[in-house]
């Protein structure tokens, strides 16, 4: 009888729990049915290339203020550090990354970019206007501010 | 016929003169295997100018027109594509004829397999990409300035870094492969050739 019982809150709970779940979680094409095409993804219009962009926090990784499409980011080749490395962004009049890049995960500093700041693009980001998909509050921090 | 004409055969009668056939048919006849010739040998070279030749084999197709597609020169917003043999190419006579004579060593490494497979192909990448840079190089970019050529570049409608880069290169005798390397096709380890530009240096 214990098993049973068991047996039926499992069941229960599966049956509610997943109706649930139907409801709340969608895919990311949405709540389009699987044999239906989805709607396009927006069309981004990237910045085009522009001075630094102001921070908004002093901690912030600075903003990428030009297009990086196509930027081959691998084993072979940092197409970002052929202009952004200290070996080369005075011939490129870039901004050179900062000497944090250099530190390896025990603290030990080293000669070139450390492998966990290699993918920039998991902190710089290139800017383009979007509708934001969540409502912000957000402002920067008072001493950043434009006065 | 005597017996010093009979040993001589059919190559000694090559250069005697005819005496069945009049000068004007002779001509004729000359003209028109002229033009066959000329007309096939064009049709062969055009032939093997089309980017469907070049991908005909495996090794360009997997390897380098993939990466190629994702690039500016195969799609942009105008609509206007450079092809392979736009930048592979040269387009006058002597450079072409002498390219494509170059081409009988890809032939062979064909055969060899030399690059058969994406991790021989990856292997082999640096000198492959050298080949073409040293090539570019050494004719100015020739290819890039069928279309590129900087005497019709208004450095006002560029960007910033573009403007300064682009008039201090040409004043410095530099040409685009110098600082446009790996626009087409995924760049080689670059561990020899910019170490600041790679993960480990």
């Amino acid at each position: 009888m214990k098993h049973l019982l068991r047996w039926v809150a499992v069941t229960l709970c599966c049956v509610l729990g997943h109706s649930v779940m139907a409801e709340e979680v969608a895919s990311l094409r949405g709540g389009t049915n699987i044999n239906d095409p989805s709607l396009p993804a927006e069309i981004i219009r990237w910045q085009p290339e522009s001075a630094p962009l102001p921070r908004d926090y002093v901690q912030q990784p600075p903003l990428i203020p030009h297009k990086i499409e196509g930027y081959q980011i691998n084993l072979n080749a940092n197409k970002c550090l052929t202009c952004h490395s200290w070996a080369n962004y005075k011939k490129a009049n870039a901004t050179k990354i900062s000497p944090t890049h250099f530190r390896g995960r025990d603290g030990i500093e080293l000669a070139n970019v450390s492998a966990r700041r290699y993918f920039c693009t998991q902190c710089h980001v290139p800017q383009a206007n979007t509708q934001p998909l969540v409502g912000n509050s957000f402002e920067s921090v008072e001493l950043l501010q434009p006065r | 016929m005597n017996q010093e004409t009979k040993k001589a055969g059919w190559w000694s009668a090559l250069w005697r003169p005819s005496v069945r056939y009049s000068v004007f048919s002779l001509l004729f006849i000359g003209f028109v295997i002229g033009v066959m010739f000329w007309g096939g040998f064009n049709t062969a070279m055009e032939a093997t100018n089309q980017e469907s030749f070049c991908i005909s084999c495996h090794e360009m197709e997997e390897n380098v027109y993939k990466e190629y597609k994702n690039t500016i020169h195969y799609s942009n917003r105008t609509g206007v594509r450079a092809t392979c043999p736009d930048c592979h190419v040269p387009k006058e006579w002597t450079h072409k004829m002498i390219r494509k004579i170059k081409a009988s060593n890809e032939l062979w490494h064909k055969a060899l397999g030399s690059i058969s497979t994406p991790e021989k192909f990856e292997a082999k990448r640096l000198e492959l990409a050298q080949n073409v840079w040293r090539t570019m190089k050494e004719t100015d970019s020739r290819e890039c300035r069928n279309c590129h050529s900087f005497d019709s570049m208004d450095y006002t409608k560029q960007a910033r870094r573009a403007i300064q880069q682009h008039t201090e290169g040409f004043d410095a005798g530099q040409t685009c492969i110098d600082c446009h390397k790996g626009i087409a096709h995924s760049l080689p380890d670059m561990h020899d050739v910019d170490p600041s530009a790679v993960i480990g240096g």
